[in-house]
């Protein structure tokens, strides 16, 4: 049964040559200057590499899409499972999941047509913008963040609800001291799942960040993130440039590794917890 | 105490109901605005013509067949692979540090972005082993990229197979193999069914990782060494270069359509298996 080593050996095989065509040109640069320096010239006749305003891009962008997507996916999550009937649950759970399909360019595309002229004209600025991407993931991830929500409070038992609405408790103290609490880990394994769909996330990004190459000082400012870069140059470039978008590559490979090993404790701490009762 | 808590609650309440009815909101507004842009645009001609001049005019035929052809053999190289790592881990190993690994592997392949998968394919099947952009490049990078789905769809369809089967299959007489034939794989089929269709659908939307891997020819493809584009890549190609806003809506809602069916579908035998176990 060889075949079932099958995912490992693509992990293996993914990460060798990742790294392999991505490591010997951070190292040629100096990973501290790859990692911090600002100027990110690839073309030039003495190029430069330095990637620190898409990472600096891609937490922004991460950053916003979690205040969006965690608030309204939890508030989902919540109202389906507490406040909702069952027969509008079985209905809008796989709603909201058929959603999960459709393609980010999909999405991206709505941020181009809607949101980026709505954003130039009231809150100024370019419209292409950290804020645009921000709202564009944090509808993407919603799915994610929802429905693993959904499952983490079912899987509460039935009896911590019930016992906090015989002591007398409004159902909505219940809910939020006794079944977020109980969900907890649940909860923090959807957040940190989303989390990693928005840093990964290409080319919803691509459409509506503007993929300009400063740090981003503001919301309304333009800014390109690590997978933007890689899908943005791939195409043009070569020699050591083609190596530079590879390291590009590790970086984000190594961060989205962090991001889901933490996501993986957590929830195996909550599937413990569920099993101890 | 109790009329302040009472208070809480209504406005509590209110503010979750808004939140979720404006998240749905938003979601079908999503799909209904693709929809009302683009429907009108899709002819007979539209589906069954070749595209001309870079997709300002004529139809999106040989994007169509492109993507079934990417798509589907992406499904066929995982999809047996998946099932029969899924009937590895639960019909033939007891959990163990092995499985561990293997699920390990899985779950860490599902978190990968979809992009590094695209720098794999393009470093790995397209240069390194020398296939070039091709369907059959794009086809295998997309075909690891659905693999967790489903192994763990396929893992759980079989779990979920109630253990009498087995024992009653074996007291027939039947060997293990027999008895993961014909017992569980016909039992859990519409469970890994389900996973199997699901990744069919995010085959089809995925847009970065079949750029780097598969090319964007726009002409009919002869064999799975030759460059194709997909929808998805079309629809990025036309909105983003501004070459046609009409085309571009309309491969769209094809695009958004074929989705919500396939997922539909998934869906619909997923409602019937659950009926059917439990």
């Amino acid at each position: 049964m060889l075949v079932a080593f099958s995912a490992v050996s693509a992990l293996a095989l993914i990460t060798a040559f990742i790294f392999r065509a991505g490591l010997p040109i951070m190292m040629k640069v100096g990973l501290g200057d790859f990692i911090f320096s600002n100027e990110w010239r690839p073309t030039d006749a003495s190029p430069s590499f330095g990637i620190f305003p898409m990472i600096m891009g891609s937490l922004a962008v991460t950053a916003g899409a979690m205040v969006i997507g965690v608030s309204l996916g939890l508030a989902c999550a919540i109202v389906l499972t507490q406040f909702c009937h069952p027969r509008a649950v079985s209905v809008l759970k796989p709603a909201i999941e058929l959603l999960a399909g459709i393609p980010s360019v999909v999405f991206g595309f709505i941020g181009v047509v809607i949101l980026v002229p709505l954003i130039r004209q009231y809150l100024g600025g370019w419209g292409l913008s950290v804020l645009a991407a921000s709202l564009v993931l944090g509808i993407m991830m919603l799915p994610t963040v929802t429905s693993i929500t959904v499952d983490a409070l079912q899987a509460v038992p039935r009896s911590y609800g019930d016992g906090s609405i015989a002591l007398g408790a409004t159902k909505w103290q219940t809910t939020h001291m006794v079944l977020l609490k109980a969900a907890g880990s649940g909860i923090m394994a959807a957040v940190i799942l989303g989390m990693g769909r928005a840093i990964g996330e290409t080319m919803a990004v691509i459409m509506v960040i503007g993929n300009w190459l400063d740090v981003p000082h503001s919301i309304l400012d333009p800014a390109r993130t690590l997978t933007s870069n890689i899908a943005l140059e791939m195409g043009y470039s070569a020699g050591e440039h083609r190596q530079a978008l590879f390291a590009t590559g590790v970086v984000l490979f190594v961060i989205i590794m962090a991001v889901n090993t933490a996501a993986l404790a957590f929830s195996r701490h909550h599937l413990r917890k569920a099993g101890m009762r | 105490m109790r009329p302040i808590a009472v208070h809480t609650q209504r406005i509590a309440t209110t503010v979750l109901w808004t939140l979720a009815g404006l998240t749905i909101g938003v979601l079908l507004f999503i799909i209904g605005f693709v929809l009302v842009r683009g429907l009108p645009h899709i002819t007979l001609e539209f589906l069954t013509a070749a595209p001309r001049s870079m997709g300002r005019e004529g139809g999106v035929f040989p994007i169509i067949v492109g993507t079934i052809c990417v798509a589907g053999l992406a499904i066929l190289i995982a999809g047996p692979v998946g099932v029969l790592t899924a009937i590895y881990l639960t019909e033939y190993t007891r959990p163990s540090r092995l499985t561990a690994v293997i699920r390990f592997g899985a779950d860490c392949l599902a978190g990968i972005p979809s992009i590094i998968f695209g720098l794999f394919g393009f470093v790995f099947f397209v240069i390194r082993l020398g296939m070039g952009p091709s369907i059959l490049a794009g086809a295998l990078t997309l075909s690891l990229m659905v693999l967790p789905t489903i192994i763990r769809t396929s893992e759980e369809a079989i779990r979920a197979v109630p253990l009498s089967y087995r024992d009653v299959s074996y007291g027939l007489g039947s060997t293990r193999w027999q008895m993961v034939m014909r017992v569980v794989i016909r039992s859990a089929l519409p469970g890994i069914g389900t996973g199997i269709i699901l990744s069919l659908g995010r085959s089809i939307s995925e847009t970065a990782a079949v750029m780097l891997t598969a090319g964007s020819a726009l002409n009919l493809p002869r064999s799975a060494y030759d460059s194709v584009r997909t929808l998805a890549l079309h629809f990025y190609i036309l909105s983003r270069e501004g070459i046609s806003m009409e085309k571009a809506y309309a491969t769209a809602a094809v695009l958004v359509l074929s989705i919500l069916g396939i997922n539909l579908l998934a869906y619909w035998i997923m409602r019937r298996f659950i009926a059917r176990v439990t």
